[in-house]
């Protein structure tokens, strides 16, 4: 995890034109995937594909740049979706406003929590974040009173002054939007000086330390954003629905956060954002299996992990520079 | 009504004239893997059991059925995506699913919207209060369990109880809705303990709730192992109240996994699980046993309620298109609130436009659980 | 009143001791490869159900759990050689959602062959339970706590006096030394994927006849097992012990005098304390400063 065996990101020299092509690309299966959705269920899944990615971009910060990994941050999504939807639900707060607040107080937590937590490192950092995520989820569940408990509660829309954000379309670009600017915001500051702190730490904490990069100030600012980001999109996704339920909290979606980012290839944005798509699309398709479903995830996630150990994009990447230059 | 005889008309000609004409498509949403299994999977079954069923002798209205289920595994997101695609992508004509409240509750907004008839076969009493003009669902409401049972222990002069409550939305639903109703049924609630997912030992929990003073009776709200591993750490601690478990515990399967510890136990559940003790007066008998005879030969293990859920569903659903006639949504949505007098595994179901469970507390029979069988209790 | 205590304490044991015996099962397998093996929890689910399976087809429960613990234990070794062995020197975040993937598959994999219903597993002797101190216990709690000193006893004496135990040991304080030393890493790491899943599956085993088991049994008690063996210092044996039995302890006696809707957030404050306070867990010792 924090170990220096894990994924080296890509040296600084070739970061800046590669992420441009990549962002790019992005608005564009933005711009043109609506031609080839025919109906509000495949614009669903994009939606979701989309609120996935923007957790995932944002945990990729602290996973495959800051290397800190973090089984917690389904926590961090449920408190923005419930934050958000109990302060709209129950205390009748405009929505703009709930959601806002709750990615604040959820910020603020994670700055909170960081400063000791922070200080651990691997398999112990891995236990606190999974703790964390658990506690969570447990006060979710149990408080029934403000959170409808286990079954969930409405959740009102997103909205403004009457006019509210109703509709799959509407919501695809609003989503598709947010996500190209969270990729933009996430590259930009994988260039910018943090980010070369971030990746310093990954490579060696102690040698970090030395050439003056404080450690804890900069894992603190990646696992802060990165839990802005989850409560964000978890807000966002609750509004989105109508309802959320503790699942979304719970211990199992973290290990599922974490798959998509590593599945698509750490200290790679544009394969957090690919190992969100394959990994939300892919239980789509496997109902074809029928009651085989399960199997068949397991063993996809285990052969593309064995053939691919650096995830997707940074496999096939490397193969498609292999195969150019080739025929010269 | 004349209108809609000749739409009938209409349609069972076109039944005469065109024979391949499109199936019926009844689209599915359960929890057949996930912490809930054990009731997506005997429901999945019955669905397919029965559809291939009513397809061998001929469909309905002339037309055949076809059933497409999804493995929405508990998951509230996950069957919200399901239903949009039998909504958008398979274009259902109607739907039967949602094995638990959380499931259930994330897709009425959608079917209200997109104005599909959709039969809940979970438990909880916010499915159907208020009523959704949609909506309908087959189970008892937890809070009927809980009223039976309040009933229950009144009758045999205990008053002063303790509530032991598991993990699951079920669970503390129930355990919400026995608090609301307890002061009604003059119920005092001394304990309130509860247990976490996974858990292996109840002791803790139960030795609490034997040093209370005060306690006549315990109440169990839970389903899965849960009820089980509590029901043999009741015994193991020789604690002498009466036991009470809910309607989530209904299967034969519970009475194997708590063996002997079970003897003695009370629950409310359907006739389905007294189907062969039924006196041969009984109206629900014949229903029942035919349920109970088909599922048990085809499947070769014991029937549960929970697959009755989804009897009901589908054969009130089948009973509704055939008075229908037509497999329009709007009529086959008005047939179903008027189904009067049906008999399922759950009871007689009346819906109407205010109540759209169309159950009475009379369908729950209250069993004991004697000699590792089910018995009516007196 | 003190009866109560006793017995919150005997049920923090039993149960602390099936945690112990996953936990040891997380520190084999990291000590052997620096992976937290995420399927471990599926080992005690196949110990449990394919006993249960055994025991329903008409054999005596004496050949149904050795038999259930040896499948497992092959379950472990094909687990190592078909999906870690071809990952050989992936990132181990990499390793680790491999072992993810083969708790999914091995999950899906249970429920095709079983069922998904929940299964009853028969005392090893009887259900009559036994009076102590004014509380009481099953006679298998005796055999959990019975069959885990045993074990740790054994895992002692393979650690501390056979060849195999000691080559893996060396291989978990320096794989390159103990390689150049001809310890083949190859042979080491599949005894701990077998050993592992034979321990896990032990705890299966032991635990079915008290709490039942189903085919997803192993994700709760996966999840203790990690948060256990954490808390006593990953890669510790004792340390995998006393935080299996403290997990336990802190459980019983938190839902019995605090909360019980709240004993899991106890449990997992003490961890979080416990990790920021003595990061080595409670039976660490400080390892080397790390090197640039």
């Amino acid at each position: 995890m924090a170990s220096p065996d894990a994924a080296a990101p890509p040296s600084a020299s070739s970061i800046s034109g590669t992420s441009r092509r990549g962002l790019l690309a992005l608005a564009a299966v933005v711009a043109l995937l609506p031609l080839a959705l025919p109906n509000n269920y495949t614009y669903e899944i994009a939606i979701l594909v989309g609120l996935n990615a923007i957790v995932c971009v944002g945990l990729n910060l602290l996973i495959g740049y800051a290397g800190q990994i973090s089984l917690g941050h389904a926590g961090f999504f449920g408190l923005g979706a419930y934050g958000s939807a109990i302060l709209a639900a129950r205390y009748g707060w405009p929505t703009p406003l709930s959601l806002a607040a709750a990615v604040a107080a959820v910020a603020l937590l994670a700055w909170a929590i960081g400063r000791p937590i922070l200080r651990l490192k691997g398999h112990a950092l891995a236990m606190a974040t999974l703790g964390m995520g658990i506690i969570v989820s447990v006060v979710i569940a149990t408080e029934d009173r403000y959170t409808g408990g286990p079954d969930g509660m409405a959740v009102p829309p997103l909205g403004i002054a009457g006019a509210t954000l109703a509709g799959e379309r509407a919501w695809y670009w609003v989503v598709g939007g947010l996500l190209v600017a969270t990729v933009w915001l996430a590259q930009n500051l994988i260039d910018s000086p943090r980010g070369r702190a971030w990746r310093a730490l990954h490579g060696s904490e102690v040698a970090a330390g030395a050439i003056g990069v404080d450690p804890a100030r900069h894992k603190l600012s990646a696992f802060v954003l990165s839990a802005a980001l989850a409560a964000f999109a978890g807000a966002l996704t609750a509004h989105y629905a109508g309802f959320i339920t503790p699942a979304k909290a719970s211990f199992l979606h973290s290990i599922e956060l974490v798959t998509m980012v590593v599945f698509g290839g750490m200290a790679s944005t544009m394969g957090a954002v690919l190992g969100a798509a394959v990994l939300t699309t892919l239980p789509q398709l496997l109902t074809v299996f029928k009651e085989y479903e399960m199997v068949m995830l397991g063993a996809v996630m285990m052969l593309t992990m064995i053939f691919m150990p650096q995830g997707l994009v940074p496999t096939l990447g490397r193969a498609l520079a292999a195969a150019r230059g080739k025929p010269r | 009504m004349f209108f809609r005889t000749l739409l009938a008309a209409a349609g069972l000609a076109l039944a005469f004239a065109a024979p391949a004409q499109e199936p019926i498509h009844i689209g599915s949403f359960l929890s057949v893997t996930g912490p809930a299994a054990f009731l997506g999977d005997p429901e999945q079954k019955t669905l397919e059991l029965y559809v291939e069923k009513i397809n061998a002798a001929g469909g309905v209205n002339g037309r055949k059925l076809k059933l497409t289920v999804y493995d929405s595994a508990g998951d509230a997101e996950k069957a919200r995506a399901f239903a949009k695609r039998l909504i958008e992508q398979d274009k259902v004509d109607l739907i039967i699913g949602g094995s638990t409240t959380g499931e259930t509750m994330a897709v009425v907004p959608l079917v209200e919207q997109a104005q599909i008839p959709f039969i809940s076969l979970a438990g909880a009493v916010v499915i159907v209060e208020p009523v959704k003009k949609w909506v309908f669902k087959t189970p008892h409401s937890d809070r009927q369990a809980c009223e039976r049972i309040f009933v229950d222990m009144k009758a045999r002069g205990t008053t002063r109880i303790a509530l032991i409550t598991g993990p699951g939305g079920f669970d503390k639903s129930m355990r919400g809705q026995c608090m609301g109703v307890a002061k009604k049924h003059g119920i005092e609630i001394l304990a309130d303990e509860s247990y976490g997912a996974g858990d292996t030992d109840m002791t803790a929990q139960l030795t609490k709730i034997k040093n209370t003073n005060g306690v006549q009776a315990v109440l169990n709200c839970g389903f899965g192992q849960g009820p089980a591993i509590v029901t043999k750490n009741y015994r193991q601690l020789s604690i002498g109240h009466p036991l009470y478990q809910s309607h989530g515990v209904a299967s034969k399967g519970f009475i194997q996994l708590a063996g002997g510890a079970a003897e003695g136990v009370r629950l409310p559940a359907a006739a389905l699980l007294v189907a062969d003790s039924l006196p041969g007066s009984d109206p629900q008998k014949k229903v029942v046993l035919a349920y109970k005879n088909e599922y048990e030969s085809r499947f070769k293990s014991d029937v549960s309620t929970f697959g009755g859920h989804a009897y009901d569903g589908l054969m009130i659903a089948v009973d509704a298109l055939r008075r229908a006639g037509v497999v329009d949504k709007a009529v086959v949505r008005d047939a179903i609130e008027n189904t009067r007098a049906f008999m399922g595994t759950a009871g007689e179901f009346n819906f109407s436009a205010t109540d759209h469970v169309g159950l009475d507390v009379t369908g729950f029979r209250m069993l004991e659980i004697s000699g590792g069988n089910w018995t009516l209790a007196r | 009143m003190s009866a109560q205590l006793v017995q919150f304490l005997l049920t923090g044991l039993t149960v602390g001791a099936i945690y112990a015996l996953v936990a040891l099962g997380f520190a084999i397998i990291y000590n052997a490869s620096h992976v937290i093996n995420f399927a471990q929890g599926e080992f005690v689910m196949i110990g449990g159900m394919a006993t249960a399976a055994f025991v329903e087809s008409g054999l005596p429960l004496l050949v149904a759990a050795p038999l259930a613990v040896g499948g497992a234990t092959l379950v472990g070794i094909a687990l190592e050689k078909l999906a870690v062995e071809p990952a050989r020197g992936a990132p181990v975040v990499t390793l680790i959602i491999i072992t993810i993937g083969a708790s999914i598959f091995l999950r899906g994999l249970a429920s095709l062959i079983w069922d998904k219903k929940i299964h009853s597993v028969p005392s090893f002797s009887g259900e009559t339970p036994i009076r102590f101190g004014g509380a009481t216990l099953l006679p298998q709690t005796l055999w959990v706590l019975g069959a885990t000193v045993v074990t740790v006893a054994l895992l002692w004496w393979f650690f501390n006096r056979t060849l195999t135990g000691k080559a893996i040991l060396a291989v978990s304080h320096n794989r390159l030394a103990a390689q150049l030393m001809g310890i083949s890493v190859r042979r080491v790491l599949l005894v701990s994927f077998g050993l592992s899943a034979a321990l896990g599956a032990l705890a299966g085993v032991l635990i079915a006849p008290i709490s039942f088991t189903t085919w997803d049994v192993g994700v709760m008690l996966g999840l203790k097992g990690f948060a256990a063996a954490i808390l006593g210092g990953m890669g510790s044996g004792p340390g995998a012990i006393v935080g299996g039995l403290a997990l336990g302890l802190i459980e019983s006696l938190g839902a019995g005098y605090l909360s019980s809707a709240y004993k899991d957030v106890f449990a997992f404050i003490i961890i979080l304390a416990a990790l920021i306070f003595l990061p080595d867990g409670l039976a660490g010792r400080r390892r080397a400063t790390e090197r640039v």
